[in-house]
């Protein structure tokens, strides 16, 4: 194992979040924040509590899984596009470096600076909100897991985007409503039983779930369901980037 | 003794283009090697297969005793590249950026040798400026510093001079010698015959993917070089006389200059010959004087050729 060149581009991907640390860091945790001050203190003071847990406490574990989810994929699509675009991607394929070290170093950087944001967001929720975790171990199983899968996710959009609009797009389009619709600010339970059954193809309600688990004990599906999903992208995700590593796509011709 | 063995190599790219057909080439421990073709001949293909950013269809190549795909770890960290594009990143200081390439190759960190190598380059006093405040002849010396950062054996410049004044190439050139001198091998592609010229010990052409020669320069340039004499006429000819033919002659300049082709390897020139045949017709010159077909002229006749 080359430590040497994996630290060289872990070191590299902090240090450029450290450079652009409004954007990076402070931006996620600022905008969440927003949300305990408007649904969990404004509204959620209003509302009853959802199976024993305050309103505001309730949708603390969502909120950080849906900042997790956004900066996973930004983190790293934008680590490995950005050399592809810039062209310095040469210098990482010229490298004594296997694909598996690369991979280390641009999904590792990527899950640490999320996990981060992930951790900075709950500390900065306790300011707001009074809640507790009954299952510690779990909720950073949580955090690793969804960090890691989501950054091997990001990774694979930053290979295959076209552009910098490309790499917006997920994030935003596709991974925020499904953050919204999966269970963030609601248990499914208070839908209709159709909307139930639909709300189950949404995979963000698995991670909530779970997550929320490990903090109240409460889940609109059982723990093993959501391990075995976020574990079955996660495969999923690592034979994507095999497959991309096996035929150099968009990397070797 | 070679440090890069390339042996029927062939690179077929997806789109069906036929970049490199059957490549045979020897580079030796120590030379500086020029790879002269023109655009689209297969030259960058052939240095980014060496450097592993591009994928051999067939055969195979050493670096350094290790094959560039089985044993890529030993092979790509003997290897130095300075590719044409000025591809940087612009937010980085020059100090980071090359830390980060000998970091990237596997070296522990070496601050000495960093510094050594960016006082060389003449980048010392810019160490902590950000690569997008640089101009390009600096840019291109930050990365011949990012190359030169793990100690290479090998390094390849593709096209060092593109974009580079000339004061900043002469001291290019001072470079790449005193790392002759070191040791490291050069291989250099180039668009600037001159400088394929000046530097290289060995030439090779490429063209439509297939080496076309590979010659020490000096050789090629005699084999392959012609001289001219150029006679400047007091009166201008319509034709060249019969009894000239037997000479390879031609007229230029309005029939004012009257050109004498001849090989330099052969024993004897004849013109002296010439000169006195032309005495004898009372065709009077007033000017004369001789050239030696420069290594571009040879590299166009072989590219014509093919």
């Amino acid at each position: 194992m080359n430590f040497n060149s994996i630290s060289a581009i872990y070191r590299f991907e902090v240090a450029r979040a450290w450079r652009t640390i409004g954007q990076t860091i402070a931006a996620p945790v600022v905008s969440t924040c927003l949300y305990f001050i408007v649904f969990g203190s404004a509204i959620g003071s209003r509302m009853g509590s959802i199976e024993g847990v305050s309103y505001a406490a309730f949708i603390i574990p969502g909120l950080v899984m849906m900042s997790l989810l956004t900066q996973s994929i930004s983190n790293a699509s934008f680590g490995i596009f950005f050399p592809r675009f810039s062209g310095t991607i040469f210098e990482v394929l010229s490298a004594p470096i296997s694909y598996f070290e690369i991979l280390l170093g641009y999904v590792g950087a990527a899950a640490s600076k999320s996990l981060v944001v992930g951790l900075l967001i709950l500390i900065t929720a306790r300011l707001f909100v009074d809640y507790n975790i009954q299952h510690p171990f779990w909720m950073i199983t949580f955090l690793i897991l969804t960090a890691v899968t989501f950054s091997l996710f990001g990774f694979i959009l930053g290979i295959v985007a076209n552009g910098f609009d490309q790499l917006q797009v997920v994030p935003l389009m596709v991974i925020t409503p499904l953050a919204f619709l999966g269970g963030t600010f609601y248990s499914i339970d208070m839908l209709p039983p159709f909307w139930q059954t639909v709300t189950l193809f949404n995979p963000v309600v698995y991670l909530v779930s779970g997550f929320r688990w490990s903090f109240y004990g409460i889940a609109d599906v059982s723990i093993l369901t959501s391990i075995s999903m976020i574990s079955l992208f996660l495969i999923g995700c690592v034979l994507t980037v095999w497959r991309i590593f096996a035929t150099g796509y968009r990397l070797k011709d | 003794m070679s440090i890069i063995s390339i042996k029927n190599l062939n690179k077929t790219y997806s789109s069906g283009f036929e970049a490199l057909k059957d490549v045979n080439l020897e580079i030796r421990a120590g030379e500086i090697f020029a790879l002269l073709g023109p655009n689209g001949a297969g030259k960058t293909t052939l240095i980014s297969i060496i450097c592993g950013i591009v994928t051999p269809s067939s055969g195979e190549v050493l670096a350094g005793g290790h094959n560039i795909l089985s044993e890529y770890r030993a092979a790509r960290s003997k290897i130095g590249l300075v590719p044409q594009e000025l591809t940087t990143d612009a937010f980085e200081s020059v100090w980071s950026t090359v830390n980060f390439s000998r970091g990237l190759f596997g070296k522990p960190k070496d601050h000495t040798y960093v510094e050594k190598v960016l006082r060389q380059l003449s980048l010392w006093d810019k160490k902590d400026t950000k690569l997008r405040a640089l101009s390009g002849g600096m840019k291109r010396r930050v990365m011949i510093a990012k190359a030169l950062s793990h100690e290479p054996e090998i390094l390849f410049l593709d096209e060092p001079s593109a974009g580079v004044d000339v004061e900043l190439r002469r001291d290019m050139w001072d470079m790449v010698r005193e790392l002759r001198e070191s040791g490291v091998t050069i291989i250099l592609t180039t668009h600037y015959i001159e400088e394929a010229e000046e530097m290289a010990d060995r030439v090779g052409v490429i063209n439509g993917g297939e080496i076309v020669i590979v010659e020490d320069k000096t050789e090629l340039m005699q084999k392959l070089g012609k001289k001219e004499l150029r006679l400047q006429l007091q009166n201008a000819m319509t034709e060249i006389p019969d009894d000239l033919s037997e000479y390879n002659l031609k007229l230029d300049a309005d029939g004012t200059e009257l050109v004498y082709s001849f090989d330099t390897k052969q024993e004897h020139t004849g013109i002296a010959e010439l000169l006195r045949k032309l005495y004898k017709k009372d065709i009077d010159f007033k000017d004369l004087n001789s050239s030696k077909s420069s290594l571009e002229e040879i590299f166009v006749e072989l590219v014509k050729e093919q």
